[in-house]
């Protein structure tokens, strides 16, 4: 009988708090570290769905690596880390700056989520390939690309790699495995997998890794990705960087009615992680077991990074809008430089000195880079890339159309 | 009468629909609590609650699919696209879907939608928060497309747009949304609060579809032009002397040709201005239409100013942007032909 049902309503997630309210993380839960099992790569997906609901995490509160999942990384190898997410944070603090200063239009940062691109870039091999968004810029600093060529490139100068087309920190760099970014989300997911499947077309042995945030793989481009992935058995990391928020958007809002983002790998037959994405051993770990099965031809791995997005969207957004003040300092997987830095201290490898003293060092380096870049210019004053540039590039080769417009326009 | 901003009246459009119509429903990526990344839908979901008012996930593929839904429900889905460089993932929907669903199915459904996007440059926004796309619209039958110019036009077209039967994608030139541009970029900026079309009605009214304005009347040379070329064309107009009738042609589907050809008629010369790209743009449209309509009364060839062919670059923003010297150097052509 229909008069047995009330009426339908519609149902819109909200987050747990907003501006004003005390921020409350008791919903997130977090197990202990060490505590999740590490199957081996060639392990049956659907023997370890429960993968996709747990948190692999290392370090333990006292900053000790515990687990299966921990040993794989020398001294050296982390300290190397641990440099490569403190000049991320500082080259982030400088740019920002700049732009303040007005020096580029325009800025994004890393802020809490530095462990995820530095660490993974060390699971990579030379010519594999990311298809990385605008937060990724630890694959850069990670895998040795210039500071000053990132710089050259913000400021849209007359060294910019890119000839001053793009919008600042949209990188390219095929040499570092660096695809060009698009400003339109989503897209670059499957682009991953379509490089991963022809590096299998051609029997090489490159791999291929791509990336999107959590709001946007409600895009088509996210699930198309998957099963694309699923079906020829690309040889790719599909990485999602949970950072909570899309803009003003909490998570909630893409994730839905799953429990979390990488239970959608499931449906797709594929293996799916979640990892503390605020441990710089875990992210490794991980990358490193989900690159081994590509790299193995046993095909796609989905990875969740659960972490926080500590700064506001980018230079054009203002968080205390839509979120508490200080929920940054309630989330509870912490932050990476530190809890690197404690788990170095404790080895015995680093102490508070040597630490205070490096991040001096880094933040010299990032100085150094900033004002070798300005002597190629900034975005409103001296050099520029030409005007030219703007109708370069459009073809392989200048289609007569567009020679006539550059001739109209003086150049 | 209230001073607005073009995001506060484009506010007022929706918050008055909204209040008359209980059918009309809001939504889009950051939208409902936030109230959008250029604030147009700011307090909406407070007063409207929010399953009137809500946040999408990121799809534009969901946000005018679910729209078009919603439409043949019978409700009235307004919904905001981020950038009008994002929408492409909606295309599909909107062409093959939202365009032809009245025709498809002789009136048993109907799609009265809006899709409002904030379009044009002038921002540093590089190649994806700076596109003119209205042509993929204009090209494309069953289709609506308007595109303000200032505050009291952008309330009344808005609201105009939401109570029309049929989908209207509503362009709205982000440059503009807290004053006129001239194209002058090294000039302070002049706010709303200054210029008369900054006076907006705070009641319900509209401005209808298929109505251009003549923003400055003249004698010697008709310029057609939309958006925010409306004022680089003012300042091209003043800067050379040359006595242009300026019109503003604000929706380009369905398009005032009277208007158009009376004026064209009158001066015999004919400048169309716009931003978006130039092979294929909707100029291409209006110089067919007006050698069609006026061949016989023209004393000059059409012109046309637009962007370059290229993707809208970053660091050359004011060598892309046609601003007022190269829309004034065709008006002078326009003249000595
Ligand atoms: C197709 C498309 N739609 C909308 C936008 C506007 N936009 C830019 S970033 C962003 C939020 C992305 O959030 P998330 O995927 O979680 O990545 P995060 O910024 O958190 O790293 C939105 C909506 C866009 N760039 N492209
Ligand atoms: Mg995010």
């Amino acid at each position: 009988m229909m008069d047995d049902f009330p009426p339908l309503s519609l149902h819109v997630p909200e987050p747990e708090v907003r501006p004003g309210g005390t921020p409350d993380f008791s919903n997130v839960p977090i197990p202990k570290a060490g505590s999740v099992p590490r199957p081996p790569v060639d392990v049956d997906p659907r023997d370890i769905r429960d993968l996709a609901f747990s948190i692999i995490r290392v370090l333990n509160r006292e900053g000790e690596a515990v687990g299966p999942w921990s040993g794989l990384l020398s001294d050296e190898a982390l300290l190397e880390g641990l440099r490569h997410m403190m000049t991320l944070r500082a080259f982030d603090a400088r740019m920002l700056m700049a732009q303040r200063q007005g020096k580029t239009s325009f800025y994004m940062q890393h802020m809490g989520e530095e462990a995820v691109s530095c660490a993974f870039r060390k699971a990579l091999e030379p010519g594999d390939m990311n298809f990385p968004t605008y937060r990724q810029a630890g694959l850069l600093i990670a895998g040795g690309y210039p500071m000053v060529d990132m710089m050259n490139q913000i400021f849209s100068n007359e060294a910019d790699p890119l000839k001053g087309r793009q919008l600042p920190i949209m990188y390219s760099s095929k040499e570092h495995g660096f695809f060009s970014i698009s400003g339109n989300l989503g897209t670059q997911f499957v682009q991953a997998v379509g490089w991963a499947m022809a590096s299998a077309i051609s029997n090489d042995t490159r791999i291929a890794a791509g990336w999107i945030g959590d709001g946007s793989t409600a895009e088509s481009d996210f699930h198309a990705a998957l099963v694309f992935a699923s079906t020829y058995r690309a040889p790719v990391v599909l990485n999602i960087v949970n950072n909570q928020w899309a803009i003003s958007t909490f998570q909630g809002i893409a994730r839905g009615g799953a429990g979390t983002f990488a239970a959608r790998g499931l449906g797709f037959g594929i293996p799916a992680l979640r990892v503390d994405g605020n441990d710089y051993l875990a992210v490794y770990a991980v990358a490193r077991w989900a690159a081994e099965r590509a790299r193995r031809n046993l095909g796609p791995t989905l990875v969740e990074y659960v972490t926080y997005r500590v700064g506001a969207h980018s230079t054009s957004d203002d968080p205390s809008a839509y979120r508490p003040k200080d929920e940054s300092e309630a989330w509870p997987l912490g932050d990476p430089v530190i809890r690197l830095k404690n788990h170095l201290v404790r080895r015995g490898a680093w102490s508070e000195e040597r630490h205070r003293q490096a991040e001096a060092e880094v933040m010299d380096s990032v100085i150094v880079a900033q004002k070798e870049a300005e002597k190629h210019g900034t975005l409103h004053s001296g050099g520029k890339p030409s005007v030219r540039d703007m109708f370069e590039g459009v073809y392989a080769e200048m289609p007569p159309h567009l020679r006539r417009q550059r001739h109209q326009a003086g150049v | 009468m209230p001073r607005m901003t073009m995001i506060e009246a484009i506010r007022s459009a929706i918050d008055i629909s909204m209040e008359r119509d209980g059918k009309v429903v809001v939504f889009g990526e950051d939208v409902g609590y936030f109230g959008g990344v250029f604030r147009c839908t700011a307090g909406l979901q407070q007063k409207y609650g929010k399953t009137r008012c809500f946040d999408t996930p990121i799809s534009e593929l969901g946000i005018v699919g679910t729209a078009i839904g919603m439409a043949a429900y019978g409700l009235r889905p307004c919904v905001e696209v981020q950038f009008a460089d994002y929408v492409y993932p909606a295309y599909d929907q909107i062409v093959s879907e939202a365009a032809r669903i009245r025709y498809r199915s002789n009136g048993e459904f109907t799609c009265p939608i809006v899709v409002r996007m904030p379009s044009g440059g002038g921002i540093f926004g590089g190649q994806t928060h700076s596109q003119s796309p209205e042509a993929l619209f204009t090209h494309v039958c069953g289709l609506k497309v308007v595109v303000p110019s200032n505050p009291r036009d952008a309330k009344g077209l808005l609201i105009a747009a939401i109570e029309d039967p049929d989908p209207v994608i509503f362009l709205e030139p982000k440059r503009l949304y807290n004053g006129p541009f001239d194209g002058h970029h090294e000039r302070p900026v002049t706010p709303w609060s200054r210029h008369p079309l900054g006076d907006v009605d705070a009641g319900h009214f509209t401005v209808p579809l298929g109505k251009a304005e003549v923003r400055r009347q003249g004698s010697s040379v008709t310029v057609l032009a939309y958006g925010t070329m409306v004022y680089v064309a003012e300042a091209a107009a003043q800067e050379t002397g040359i006595d242009a009738e300026i019109i503003d042609l604000r929706t380009l589907l369905p398009l005032d040709l009277d208007c158009i050809v009376e004026s064209v008629r009158k001066t015999g010369r004919c400048v169309i201005v716009h931003e978006a790209t130039l092979t294929s743009g909707f100029g291409a449209e209006l110089a067919a239409l007006v050698q069609e309509h006026c061949f016989y009364h023209l004393e000059a060839p059409v012109g046309r100013v637009t962007g370059w062919d290229t993707p809208y670059p970053h660091a050359q923003e004011w060598d892309y942007f046609p601003g007022p010297a190269r829309v004034g150097e065709a008006l002078v052509r326009a003249m000595e032909a």
